[in-house]
């Protein structure tokens, strides 16, 4: 029913449509961000924060603060939100919400499965995992020797199971293996992400397509760089992207292919919306690059509110928290470190 | 600016225009300034201007001092969450003064916070201990009951299995049963088992994964322990299952430790041997209770630490906050450049004068310093807050006023009228003594309980109610009033002031019907006769009335609107409005409705039909008016009155703008020609203040604004008038309302003669009364009247487009916290 979602989306989707667009009024401005970068002590900041949204949040820690707690705190604030978001929302909302966290729990699985192999403690490994990709029996995760294991143990509980089906094999699990893995499972649950939205249609299917593949071809072409030397072969890594985007097919195919990162360049620059990413940048640099991908990403997501009826606000707006809690701690983190001069080199405005 | 004692044309009134204000500069020098803000605090008379607007918290002279405060008030949070969990109270506010400074409760503070935590650790880590030991004990019964029970029925098995061994001695597989059954006893040897606590609800998902993990060669017996349990490391009461996992191998046990880790499930240590376990038994119990007497002392010093807390509690906090918002306020002043004073600016009503400079100079005698501050006024072109001082009667008018709009500086104030108005209107609509009875004894019960409900904190709708008692007191007193001149009482008619005029002319007229009443005596000497109550024509005849009512009642009002707006433009020196706006409007109002108003009260009794008088004075002025004429001469008085009106709307219109953009003109070339004058003084106050003084005039916009201004006064005045019939509309309402109530509900009921049904009659005649009279008729005429007062008394003269005085006030200072 595209065009009519005004008649009938107010029924089950208005409330939260409302809450998550109240929220994003409360995201930290331009001039927040002035303020902030002008601290001089993470008090300075917690003394800012406190007359924002995150003030009930932030008033009640005692007063040598640290950047963990800082961004522990303002992630809470995200998780309540979400929490509260789930609970009220209806199906097919609730469904598409719980799409937003598998993401996290992705990286969980990964973060706890790494850490195992690096004989790490297991509850500091959880104190590190982000609360929204948590799930029961997480940390049984540090049983499982294989990916075989992996799956039969604990993931097939999860609703990451289906994505598992390409990446079960019996070899031990080390550093190259596991990072494969979560590539493959990255680019399952970004497909199967996809799917649904195109199923639920309407501006949903046309605002959230278009947000997840530019993610797919931001992770395709990170894919791309992090595997330049090493010895992963063209076929795997052309496995590894998605089969969506405005990258795929030709894309992929060239990229398969590069062998540096001027390669990756020429490719990317043949599509206009990633040119003036590229542009930015200077030749054989690719530190700068995610900050630009990131502004872009955050220029898109800020553009789907300004469509009605649609459920991408929600994933924008999950987005753009993430992004201004990365903003939060890359900030306290210089702040502490008394690095202020590079204060502005990771941060991403939102407004 | 008529700024100074007003215009010369009415006597200072206090509530009728707004305090006189004047622009403030204080000098303090930086040793005093802290009590120069805490004692002008103590005032409450003055408001600060923010000196630092471009400047972020952070970067104020005074945002340590704030920080500070804020860990206070942090630590106190604290210790009232504490006070909270241990049922603490702290004691209300004593009046004493707090006989510490800042300093010093910073220190105190401290110290309570370390002893406070200290106490909180040892009690939890007691805690902990005790709560490990109470798992203990709980996986020492379950799973001792496991084995006691497996026991036995391995037993029971073993003599079944003897005894059937023995009975079917048979020849065909003696030998290999009973191989299996020593193999079995063989194995059992080497299984291991681990036994612990989970929580009830992972317990399934634990089962799951011990399964997945060991490929089902495990053995697990879980059993639900029937109260929860505080889970040692989180503190919290949770449902748990004892678990008691048999497994077999090196490997198996690894992976099962992992999981119990994972599941945050607490193992114990469990002996086989039965003597062993109630050894262990005994041994747990008597730690525990001995844990117990320890637990039991820290929770009580703790308490008694907590008490002494409480004790001070409220002073502390009062302490903290005050302290906040002076330093808050130093934040807004600017500071010198020699870091020797703060400059403040601020706002304060002409009056307070004296008492700030009392209050400068106290500060500056008590924090012996050795400058005064300096005490300046400052002339600006800015408009000053809105103040009223109003008492506590006054204040919910006032409020009623406000919630529209804040006046203007200095103009006229509805709020002075609103405070018999309001109530008078309400009244007319609620027109009931009964009803009026009943809502003055509610609000004479908040009246009198004042002291007490003021200082505690009360519901919402309560807050409201109580907030607004004196209206409701008015309201009630003047609905008595109306309900006297109805004649209503619950809808039953009373001859309260002498019996009914009207008689039966003979015995035959029996009592229901009306028809062949005479009058036998004197007119009924206050509102309606009772006679007209229940007769046919009861309802025209009040129609008639109270329609006639609410038009007088609705051209005064708005006439005084209009003559209010005299009073504005007469004070603030302004004759273009006074010609251009006042006179015309009166005229036109007047000219029609005034005019209607006069055929209303001259020519009661009358045949004529006033609607046909109106509506073809406008259709058919020159027409004969045939039945309608009421005096000689009427239609040449319509005619003139007619052409007035429609002369008196270009009037409104088109002068106005040209002789404003004439002004503007004279003033603009003035200025461009003699561009210094006056004292060099002035020229340097008001350099800062003056650049945003020259507005473009724009002939278009205040053309186009002027034209709105008519058409709205204009059909306004048409629609208005019409408006103000609501007062009938609603008092008709409330009467017919209160007459289905009582004759459809009570009357019926009584005409049963049940006593049960008269009861549950009563009971609905109650319930309707005071759900629907009392309360919702109430608020339904609360909010017509406030419409009327807000649109159509205030929009013929009410700008309100001011900001009010918000002073720097330790008084408003607590409620604003709570």
């Amino acid at each position: 029913m595209y065009g009519f979602e005004a008649m009938t989306f107010n029924i089950h989707g208005g409330y939260l449509e409302a809450i998550v667009r109240g929220h994003r009024s409360g995201l930290l401005t331009a001039a927040d961000y002035n303020n902030l970068c002008q601290c001089e002590t993470l008090d300075d900041i917690k003394m800012h924060l406190s007359a924002t949204e995150y003030g009930p949040y932030l008033q009640n820690e005692p007063s040598p603060l640290h950047t963990t707690t800082i961004v522990e705190k303002c992630t809470l604030k995200l998780v309540d939100e979400y929490k509260h978001m789930l609970c009220q929302a209806t199906e097919p909302l609730s469904t598409f919400l719980e799409y937003i966290t598998y993401g996290h729990m992705i990286d969980n699985v990964v973060l706890i499965v790494t850490g195992t192999l690096h004989e790490r403690d297991v509850q500091e490994l959880l104190e590190k995992c982000h609360p929204l990709g948590m799930f029961d029996s997480i940390a049984t995760l540090a049983v499982a020797q294989n990916m075989r294991e992996l799956y039969r143990l604990v993931l097939v509980d999860t609703p990451l199971a289906p994505y598992f089906s390409e990446c079960i094999t019996s070899e031990d699990l080390d550093d190259m293996n596991i990072e494969i893995m979560r590539n493959t499972l990255y680019k399952a649950y970004l497909e199967d992400f996809y799917r649904f939205c195109q199923k639920l249609g309407g501006a949903t299917a046309e605002i959230m397509s278009d947000l997840l593949a530019f993610e797919a071809d931001r992770r395709a072409v990170n894919i791309t760089i992090n595997s330049i030397g090493t010895e992963l072969t063209r076929d795997d890594r052309r496995k590894l992207y998605s089969t969506f985007g405005l990258l795929y097919p030709y894309g992929h195919e060239e990229l398969a292919v590069c062998e540096d990162i001027d390669q990756v360049r020429g490719v990317m620059e043949k599509y206009p919306p990633y040119q003036p990413i590229f542009s930015k940048l200077s030749y054989g640099e690719s530190q700068m690059l995610d900050k630009a991908f990131y502004e872009e990403e955050v220029k898109r997501l800020c553009l789907s509110f300004e469509q009605q009826f649609h459920y991408g606000v929600f994933f924008a707006y999950m987005r753009l928290k993430e992004q201004e809690i990365r903003n939060l701690m890359w900030i306290s983190e210089c702040v502490a470190q008394n690095q202020k001069s590079r204060v502005h080199d990771s941060v991403v405005f939102i407004f | 600016m008529a700024d100074h004692g007003g215009g010369g044309c009415c006597p200072p009134m206090d509530l009728f225009r707004s305090e006189p204000m004047h622009l403030v500069q204080v000098i303090i020098p930086i040793e005093s300034a802290r009590l120069t803000v805490s004692y002008l605090g103590d005032i409450g008379l003055i408001q600060f201007k923010d000196l630092n607007a471009e400047k972020s918290p952070f970067q104020r002279t005074y945002a340590s001092q704030i920080k500070r405060c804020a860990e206070l008030a942090r630590k106190l949070r604290f210790f009232k969450d504490q006070m909270s969990k241990a049922d603490v109270k702290s004691s209300a506010k004593s009046e004493a003064k707090p006989e510490f400074n800042f300093d010093e409760l910073e220190i105190k503070l401290g110290e309570l916070e370390a002893e406070l935590t200290e106490v909180n650790a040892n009690n939890e880590k007691l805690q902990r201990g005790y709560n490990e030991l109470v798992e203990y004990k709980l996986v020492l019964q379950k799973a001792g009951e496991f084995f006691k029970a497996a026991q036995s029925r391995a037993e029971a098995q073993q003599t079944e299995a003897s005894s059937q061994q023995a009975a079917e001695d048979s020849l065909e597989t003696p030998l290999l049963k009973d191989q299996d059954s020593t193999a079995d006893q063989g194995k059992q040897v080497k299984l291991g088992f681990i036994t612990g606590l989970v929580p009830q609800g992972r317990s399934m998902a634990f089962e799951r994964i011990l399964f997945r993990a060991t490929r089902g060669n495990v053995f697990l017996r879980q059993s639900s322990v029937d109260e929860a349990v505080i889970d040692p490391n989180s503190g919290e009461k949770v449902e748990k299952n004892v678990f008691v996992v048999f497994f077999s191998g090196e490997r198996a046990k690894s992976k099962i430790l992992k999981i119990c880790e994972a599941f945050g499930a607490n193992r114990y240590p469990f002996a086989e041997d039965l003597g062993k376990q109630a050894q262990m038994i005994l041994e747990v119990s008597g730690k525990l209770s001995e844990l117990k007497t320890t637990i039991d002392a820290g929770l009580s010093h703790r308490a008694n630490l907590l008490e002494t807390i409480g004790k001070q509690y409220e002073q502390w906090s009062e302490l903290v906050r005050k302290e906040k918002s002076i330093y808050h306020t130093l934040n807004m002043l600017s500071i010198d450049v020699t870091k020797k004073c703060l400059v403040a600016e601020g706002w304060s009503p002409i009056f307070a004068t004296q008492q700030i400079q009392d209050a400068l100079q106290l500060a500056t005698v008590d924090s012996k310093s050795q400058v005064g501050a300096i005490f300046q006024v400052l002339h600006t072109k800015e408009l000053p807050p809105t103040y009223f001082r109003t008492n506590k009667f006054t204040e919910s008018f006032q409020t009623i006023v406000d919630a529209y709009g804040v006046a203007k500086y200095q103009e006229a104030n509805p709020g002075v009228y609103t405070v018999v108005t309001f109530p008078f209107l309400f009244a007319v609509m609620f027109g009931d003594w009964g009803h009026g009875i009943c809502i003055l004894l509610a609000t004479l019960f908040l009246i009198f309980r004042e002291k007490k409900y003021s200082s505690q904190k009360l519901g919402d709708i309560m807050e409201m109610t109580f907030g607004g008692r004196y209206v409701i007191l008015l309201m009630a007193l003047f609905s008595i009033y109306t309900g006297l001149i109805y004649n209503e009482f619950f809808s039953v008619p009373f001859e309260l002031f002498s019996p009914s005029a009207y008689a039966c002319r003979d015995a035959a007229c029996s009592e229901a019907t009306t028809i062949g009443l005479i009058k036998a005596r004197d007119t009924y000497p206050f509102g309606v006769d009772p006679a007209w109550h229940g007769s046919r024509s009861e309802l025209p005849f009040l129609n008639s009335l109270k329609m006639k009512m609410s038009i007088l009642i609705g051209v005064a009002q708005m006439n005084l609107g209009i003559i209010l707006s005299f009073f504005n433009a007469l004070y603030f020196r302004n004759p273009v409005n006074v010609w251009f706006q006042f006179i015309p409007q009166m005229i036109f109002l007047n000219g029609l409705f005034g005019y209607l108003s006069l055929l209303i009260i001259w020519c009661t009794g009358s045949q004529a039909d006033l609607y046909h008088v109106m509506i073809y004075m406008f259709l058919s002025p020159t027409d004969d008016l045939g039945e309608n004429q009421l005096f000689p001469n009427q239609k040449t008085v319509q005619l003139v009155l007619l052409l007035l009106s429609l002369i008196a709307v270009p009037w409104m219109l088109l002068p106005k703008p040209f002789i404003l953009k004439a002004q503007h003109n004279r003033i603009h070339q003035g200025q461009s020609y003699t561009p210094l004058e006056g004292t060099e003084e002035s020229l340097q106050v008001e350099a800062g203040h003056d650049s945003h003084d020259h507005e473009e005039f724009e002939f278009s916009e205040v053309f186009v604004h002027q034209l709105i201004h008519t058409i709205e006064f204009v059909l306004g005045a048409v629609s208005n008038t019409a408006s103000y019939l609501r007062l009938w509309a609603l008092s008709l309402a409330h009467s017919e309302l209160s007459t289905v109530f009582y004759e459809k509900v009570l009357l019926l009921a009584w005409g049963y003669n049940n006593w049960i049904i008269l009861i549950v009659g009563i009971i609905v005649f109650i319930f309707a009364t005071v759900g629907v009279l009392l309360v919702m008729e109430t608020l339904s005429a609360f909010l017509h009247a406030l419409r009327l007062h807000w649109v159509e008394f205030q929009n013929k003269f009410y700008e309100g487009d001011g900001y009010k005085f918000a002073p720097f006030s330790f008084a408003l200072l607590v409620d604003e916290d709570e």
